[in-house]
């Protein structure tokens, strides 16, 4: 078959057409660019925000539980006893106690206000080796409570070591000498990012032993608990419910466990229900669109009846005729499709800047746009086309 | 159905000029006869019709005006041999239209029987009337009928990708055409940079590019003062010479003079030959 001829003179065709009829035509697509250029900016926005909260949840890790103990007044917090009896569960992979307190620093002989003193948990610091940006973390030893070493993150080094190497460097926290090992990039956790970071001097990290010994509190109310990989998540936390019921007497209040895999779950439902919402929207625009190229492709088939009919007599079968304006209608809905999907990038872009979350171009959402539109023109171009192709070709030849 | 096909036998067998026979023995005759002979269309059998490319038994086309039926053409018979010059005259209104509608396969008549090229054209739908006129019918209409937005050469190329000649084809073809109506430095024109005989010489090239059967042309001078209608005229002694049959519609006898047999017609009734009472 030959077919292909014909299709390449549609499309030439086609586009003479619309060159002729820049104004007309570039109206009609109009719906589609916007209701394109909508579908990508929005998708793409609302994959570019969940995606970076998911990327920061699954940092954490599935399967990590965030247990607050504050316990009751007779007890407060749990003692090292309760966290070696939650270790001892069968699911259980690591029990990371961590405190913090917000503190004042000394270095170079000035005073910094609003400074994060971090204790954490020696698997802690091994989870999060690949956050070390320069120098090293803590070693086993290190991590007994007595060694006067730190980590410092990076808006402590700018701010308060006044961005000069900061390994080597010596800070005070809360009237304690530190000797920093190691620079860790900037927490981009959840807890950071919801705390108010402008007025902050950055985070020092020291080894929870440390801090225990500073605050003479020896009781643990905030850890997080990470499963093991394979292990029965439900389960699981079953069984921490009953240790820590049991470690404060079943007293109400006494705790709360926040499981990030069920808050992930809660995300992909909102995720989900944001894009059957946007994909209502787009179905929306995109129809008013169609509607648009249904009325052009109406308007030329009936400004050209005797090219129509002309067409018939020198042999074009009916399929074809309907091929030719079928093509068109595509074409000129492709067409917008892709400036609304252009548009839509910039929109998105744009909107991820001021966001201040990561831009990803999506894949999906372009497909999607381009999709749309090429459907968008089969399914509003089919009755002009078909209207054409059903002329006779009599009249047709006769019309002026 | 089975009546229609009783009539025309009775009708092949009155004529008297052919035999009907089975479809089997018929191609078989075709291929014997002809082996060289492109065979369009397979699936329908052929009558050998010899020299005789058209032939009408009876045609009538009338048209239903609710209170009254129009009878446009009234009992028409007509055969046209391979080859022949032919010119239709006839005054405003006649039929002359009506009548090469029928011819062009671009309408069917009312009653009647019409044999293009050895094909009986009955009730045809849309798709097969379209084929038969990509393949026997070329036309050649008085106001030309350019694609404006496309060029010469892409105007004649056009019924060749209708009817699926290969692109290499189709170019040589087109060159060839173009040529043949010397228009071979104007390809690359728009219709409105040739003048009204050019682009007269363009539709024709356009028409006779697939090698049609019947060169149909309705008014082909009508747009065209003296002069360049005389050259058109020239084109077509020219193009008949090189033995195409050419089937010209005019109301005017001295443009049907230039034609080698005349047939009038008056009131959807047709008679043959005769100029005096013009
Ligand atoms: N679709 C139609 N419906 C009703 N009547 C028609 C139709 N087409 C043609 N006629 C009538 O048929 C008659 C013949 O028309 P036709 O167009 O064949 O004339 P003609 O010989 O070509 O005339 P002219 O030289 O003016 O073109 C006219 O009376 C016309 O009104
Ligand atoms: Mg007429």
């Amino acid at each position: 078959m030959h077919n292909f001829s014909i299709v390449r003179q549609s499309v030439r065709m086609a586009l003479t057409n619309i060159r002729h009829n820049k104004l007309r035509s570039f109206l009609t697509m109009l719906g589609i660019m916007i209701g394109v250029a909508a579908v990508i900016g929005l998708v793409t926005i609302v994959q570019s925000v969940t995606t970076s909260i998911m990327d920061q949840f699954s940092g954490l890790g599935a399967g990590t539980l965030s247990i607050t103990a504050n316990g009751t007044s007779l007890k407060q917090g749990l003692s090292n006893s309760d966290l070696a009896s939650l270790s001892e569960i069968d699911g259980v992979d690591a029990v990371c106690p961590s405190a913090s307190v917000t503190t004042y620093a000394v270095a170079n002989a000035e005073i910094y206000k609003h400074v994060t003193l971090d204790g954490e948990d020696f698997s802690y610091f091994q989870r999060n080796k690949n956050q070390i940006q320069q120098g090293r973390t803590f070693l086993e030893n290190e991590t007994d409570g007595y060694t006067d070493v730190c980590l410092v993150d990076k808006t402590f080094a700018t701010k308060v070591l006044s961005g000069q190497n900061p390994i080597g460097a010596t800070v005070t926290v809360n009237g304690y000498q530190f000797q920093v090992i190691g620079l860790y990039s900037d927490s981009d956790s959840l807890t950071g990012q919801m705390t108010d970071t402008s007025s902050s001097n950055g985070t020092v990290m020291i080894p929870y032993k440390n801090i225990q010994r500073m605050t003479g509190f020896y009781n643990t109310t905030f850890l997080t608990v990470f499963l093991k990989e394979n292990a029965d998540q439900n389960e699981a936390e079953h069984e921490i419910r009953a240790v820590l019921n049991n470690a404060f007497n079943d007293a109400d209040n006494s705790f709360s466990i926040i499981n990030l895999s069920s808050l992930l779950d809660t995300m992909n439902s909102i995720k989900g229900m944001l894009s059957t919402m946007l994909g209502g929207i787009a179905a929306i625009s995109l129809v008013v669109g169609g509607i648009g190229i249904m009325n052009m492709m109406l308007v030329s088939v009936s400004e050209r009846t005797k090219e129509i009919g002309l067409r018939k007599a020198l042999g074009a079968e009916p399929v074809r005729i309907q091929m030719q304006f079928l093509i068109e209608s595509i074409t000129l809905s492709l067409i917008g499709g892709a400036i609304g999907i252009v548009l839509g990038l910039v929109i998105a872009a744009i909107g991820a800047a001021a966001l201040n979350t990561t831009f990803h171009i999506s894949t999906g959402a372009i497909l999607l746009g381009a999709g749309f539109s090429a459907g968008v023109g089969i399914l509003f171009g089919w009755m002009p086309a078909r209207r054409a192709s059903e002329l006779n070709p009599i009249d047709a030849l006769r019309a002026e | 159905m089975e009546e229609e096909n009783k009539t025309e036998e009775n009708k092949i067998e009155e004529s008297k000029t052919e035999e009907k026979k089975p479809e089997a023995d018929g191609a078989e005759i075709e291929k014997a006869k002809e082996p060289a002979a492109p065979a369009p269309n397979q699936e329908e059998p052929r009558e050998d019709t010899g020299d005789e490319i058209l032939r009408m038994k009876d045609i009538c086309k009338d048209y239903d005006m609710g209170n009254e039926v129009l009878h446009v053409l009234k009992s028409v018979c007509l055969s046209v041999r391979r080859g022949e010059f032919l010119a239709i005259l006839g005054p405003s209104g006649s039929g002359k239209s009506t009548l090469m509608n029928i011819i062009g396969c671009l309408d069917v008549p009312t009653s009647g029987d019409y044999w293009l090229d050895g094909r009986h054209i009955a009730d045809e739908d849309e798709t097969s009337l379209a084929r038969i006129r990509s393949r026997e019918i070329g036309f050649v209409f008085q106001s030309f009928n350019l694609l404006q937005r496309q060029n010469a050469f892409e105007n004649v190329e056009l019924p060749l990708i209708y009817a699926n000649v290969p692109e290499k084809e189709r170019r040589q073809r087109v060159d060839e055409v173009l040529e043949l109506v010397g228009l071979s430095d104007k390809r690359e024109n728009m219709p409105n940079q040739l003048s009204g005989g050019q682009q007269q010489r363009v539709a024709i090239a356009r028409a006779i590019a697939n090698r049609p059967a019947i060169l149909l042309a309705d008014e082909p001078t009508g747009a065209l003062d003296q002069h360049t209608g005389a050259q058109v005229m020239e084109l077509f002694h020219q193009l008949n010479e090189e033995g195409n049959t050419i089937i010209m519609i005019t109301h005017d006898p001295k443009i049907a003079s230039h034609a080698k047999r005349i047939v009038r017609i008056l009131d959807g009734e047709i008679s043959e030959g005769a100029l005096e009472d013009a």
